[in-house]
């Protein structure tokens, strides 16, 4: 699912929402029909949110980002094949501080290979990546989407993925999101 | 998605790692308790008769004013570079990691200003009976201001300028724990029984243990929501 809206619509608002990093002052946020808090370990066991402020840390190195940010089951052969897989490879024990805004985007968007959770929200992805990445990502949705996982994403982009419904977030719009 | 590893032990070994890569920044607290501590000869008396009546009250007045300096540091980073949002969405309970935070802050500024309080003791002219107590006194009572600080810091975190805020919360708090931690220097120095106070202390390192991780917990939630 994209969300789409002009700036301020509420994206990141209704993002932050459905991960329960905001409480609703008013409705809920169901999953699989019950309200998340009362399932709140399997729902956020099961969830994957990048935001804009993507968590990286700055004196750490990409390994060592990723590391902290991946289940704790991960092989460093994981790590090292998510990074990869997000064009950092020769960045790896390099601080982050040097590196450039999309590559910390990039050190971020590596957590999608080696997460488990089936729900992703991804809150503008594409922020500073170039064009290569940007199919990378779409392939990585794609291929996440016939896994029978879902994302939620907001983006003007228009992305050329099968099955991608667009919601359009206007201010004041009760909205009820299936999902 | 969560990692296991990020419970307490998580979160105490990530963040003395990342105090070890900005130890110039961490080792400033420190500097500025010995520094200040070399003002005071300078500025009373270098007279050790007078000195040693004031050192316990000033070794703990820098002692805490050196852990108010670090404490607004706490959770701000996590804040900004959105950290602290992948903590309120995991799925585990926040005061664990929290005291891990905690116990980091602790380990490198409590313990390194308890380590070298010794030496300021003696630039001071404490008498040798005080030494002891004001060790331990500093090592109970620096945990208690880091624990009681972090709720200042929690509740601090997203304003710009939250530094003069926070020491306006977290002083009164404060006091309770300078009371007792120089009573119990002083106590030792005129020969009576400095255990007592020090057992207060440790009751409050107690009470902070158990409670502020939740006072914390609750307040970065607040923080989020808005």
């Amino acid at each position: 699912m994209q969300l789409e809206g002009a700036n301020g619509a509420g994206k990141t608002t209704l993002m932050r929402l459905m991960t329960s990093a905001l409480q609703p002052t008013s409705g809920k946020v169901l999953y699989l029909g019950r309200p998340v808090q009362d399932c709140r370990y399997e729902y956020l066991d099961n969830i994957l949110y990048i935001g804009h402020q993507s968590g990286v840390k700055m004196t750490l190195s990409a390994e060592e980002n990723l590391r902290w940010m991946s289940p704790a089951s991960t092989s460093a052969a994981e790590i090292a094949l998510a990074l990869d897989a997000v064009g950092l490879r020769g960045y790896t024990d390099v601080p982050c501080y040097s590196l450039s805004a999309g590559q910390h985007r990039r050190v971020a968007l590596a957590r999608l290979s080696t997460s488990k959770a089936a729900i992703w929200y991804l809150d503008e992805p594409f922020t500073s990546i170039d064009k290569q990445g940007v199919l990378n990502l779409q392939h990585q949705l794609e291929a996440h989407l016939q896994r029978g996982g879902a994302v939620v994403l907001s983006t003007h982009q228009n992305l050329p993925i099968d099955g991608l419904r667009t919601y359009v977030v206007e201010p004041h719009s009760d909205i009820g999101l299936p999902l | 998605m969560i990692a296991e590893s990020q419970g307490f032990a998580g979160y105490l070994r990530r963040d003395l790692l990342l105090a070890y890569r900005r130890r110039g920044e961490v080792a400033s607290p420190l500097i500025f308790f010995v520094l200040v501590s070399t003002l005071i000869p300078l500025g009373i008396s270098p007279d050790s008769a007078r000195l040693a009546e004031l050192a316990p009250g000033i070794i703990w007045v820098m002692a805490l004013l050196a852990t108010l300096l670090s404490t607004e540091t706490l959770f701000a980073s996590d804040y900004q570079d959105g950290s602290l949002e992948q903590l309120l969405i995991s799925p585990q309970l926040l005061a664990l990691p929290v005291l891990g935070k905690i116990l980091a802050h602790w380990l490198v500024t409590g313990l390194p200003l308890t380590l070298v309080s010794p030496l300021i003791g003696l630039m001071l002219s404490l008498p040798a009976a005080g030494l002891l107590p004001m060790m331990a006194s500093l090592a109970l009572g620096t945990a208690c201001l880091s624990l009681i600080g972090a709720v200042g810091a929690a509740l601090t975190v997203s304003l710009r300028k939250g530094g003069l805020l926070l020491s306006v919360l977290v002083i009164p708090l404060y006091m309770p724990v300078i009371i007792f931690g120089s009573a119990a220097v002083q106590s030792a120095i005129d020969g009576l029984n400095w255990l007592g106070p020090l057992a207060v202390l440790a009751a409050m390192l107690s009470a902070a243990v158990a409670l502020c991780p939740l006072a914390i917990a609750g307040a970065l939630r607040l923080v989020s929501n808005n």
